[in-house]
């Protein structure tokens, strides 16, 4: 059978891409294959695992258990889209750098983007917090606890980023 | 792996949607596709087609009703659980919610989609059974209510026809002076429960709900039992099942042991 093909435009990263896919393209394999955005990570496929999670309207989301026709309308965010607008490391990429939040750094992607979005709804996580930020998540090398450190100097890094920047005169970006 | 191919349709109103799942048997709607998007990928199912409710207004509306409060079919689970509204008015469904998968999927996931679903291993079905809820439907015969009494026919099966669409689902409220609680054991944080079971007690009455013991979610009436024989009562009713997880005599054992702690819990949070 010739598959249907279906127009979609995805909003990534502040970029709009156009493609053609079949309605069955996961948003994970949209990502990878058709935008080259390799940042994102497939481990389990079956929405276990948190590799693939990336941002959908701010909302950390398994990106394997979306499909690429529905996404669009959203605005999308991966790994690739954690950086400084001049390229330098994001808060919380920072943090685990720092803290030695990974080893082979394959779940890594779906870490920085939960955590991202676990920050911003509690800039100051404690302890448990932290923990339960992650806990959808697997990593199999790291055996957890640099990771919990990284959330919590992510949230410091955070905190003297938000200090540090010019006071807004003009009221809430967001 | 990745699904087989299937036709796409996007409707734009629910008397649309109504329309294109008439003319196709073999499709099956997406709302979260939290639990549908894996069966597809290990090819556990696949449908002709995929009816894609995410483009209709209107239906992630949470409502309060007079006695109870109405969760729309793309409230996504992670919404009702932030609802003051629904925590108010029974406050069961967050507690049930908070153990529902993790925060990621409950991002997506909706809370009306795990009741269709009918997984007798999900938090939700469970609830909408043990507060005697409803679920609103149409068809092309019109819109008509299930109760969730006669919604579970068996494993992953409802009575939700092949050309309807669950627009919402009806959790009554908490009563005066009764008391709801909810727990479960899970290998790990997030996983499917190796039972979980949720109380309701008002007044005499007690009655407990379990997932992941039977074929369907299963509510058990122990009112008027000693609070010493909660958990053999619950188990002359129920016949806990066997699999990779849990022998049946440890999940006998957890009903026994989560019986007397829901039912003490529930009376415990009477104000």
């Amino acid at each position: 059978m010739t598959e249907e093909l279906h127009d979609v435009r995805l909003s990534v990263n502040g970029n709009t891409h156009e493609i053609r896919v079949p309605a069955r393209r996961l948003l994970s394999d949209a990502l990878r294959h058709d935008l080259k955005l390799t940042g994102t990570h497939v481990g389990c496929e079956h929405g276990v695992c948190g590799a693939c999670t990336i941002l959908v309207d701010g909302n950390p989301m398994r990106s394997c258990l979306m499909f690429a026709v529905s996404a669009e309308g959203s605005e999308i965010t991966t790994v690739e889209g954690l950086t400084n607008p001049d390229g330098s490391l994001g808060h919380v990429q920072q943090a685990f750098l720092e803290c030695h939040g990974l080893q082979c750094g394959f779940c890594t992607p779906g870490f920085l983007t939960t955590i991202t979005a676990g920050l911003r709804e509690n800039p100051t996580p404690t302890h448990e917090e932290a923990r339960d930020m992650i806990a959808g998540n697997l990593c199999r090398c790291t055996g957890y606890q640099n990771i919990v450190k990284a959330v919590e100097r992510a949230a410091e890094l955070g905190f003297e980023t938000d200090a540090s920047a010019p006071s807004s005169t003009t009221g809430s970006a967001s | 792996m990745k699904p087989a191919p299937f036709a796409y349709r996007r409707p734009g109103s629910i008397a649309e949607a109504v329309e294109v799942l008439a003319g196709e048997p073999n499709a099956k709607v997406l709302a979260g596709g939290q639990s549908l998007v894996p069966l597809l990928s290990m090819r556990l199912a696949a449908p002709a087609m995929l009816v894609d409710i995410n483009g209709i207004p209107g239906l992630d509306k949470i409502s309060v009703e007079d006695g109870g409060v109405r969760v729309g079919a793309l409230a996504r689970h992670a919404a009702v659980l932030a609802s003051p509204d629904v925590r108010r008015v029974q406050p069961l469904v967050p507690l049930a919610l908070a153990n529902v998968a993790h925060a990621t999927i409950r991002n997506r996931g909706t809370t009306v989609g795990s009741i269709v679903h009918a997984d007798a291993a999900a938090e939700m079905p469970v609830v909408l059974s043990l507060l005697g809820g409803s679920l609103d439907v149409e068809g092309p015969s019109g819109r008509r209510t299930i109760p969730a009494s006669e919604l579970y026919l068996g494993p992953l099966e409802s009575s939700v026809g092949h050309d309807e669409i669950a627009v919402s689902a009806y959790f009554p409220a908490l009563a005066q002076g009764a008391g709801v609680a909810f727990e479960e054991i899970a290998r790990r944080h997030g996983d499917y429960a190796l039972v979980g079971a949720a109380a309701l007690v008002d007044g005499d009455s007690v009655k407990v709900g379990y997932l992941s013991v039977s074929d369907v979610p299963t509510v058990v009436d122990l009112t008027g039992v000693a609070d010493a024989d909660l958990g053999e009562a619950a188990l002359a009713q129920l016949d806990p099942a066997e699999d990779i997880h849990a022998s049946a005599a440890y999940r006998a054992q957890l009903v026994r042991v989560l019986t007397a702690r829901v039912v003490r819990s529930a009376r415990e949070g009477i104000q």
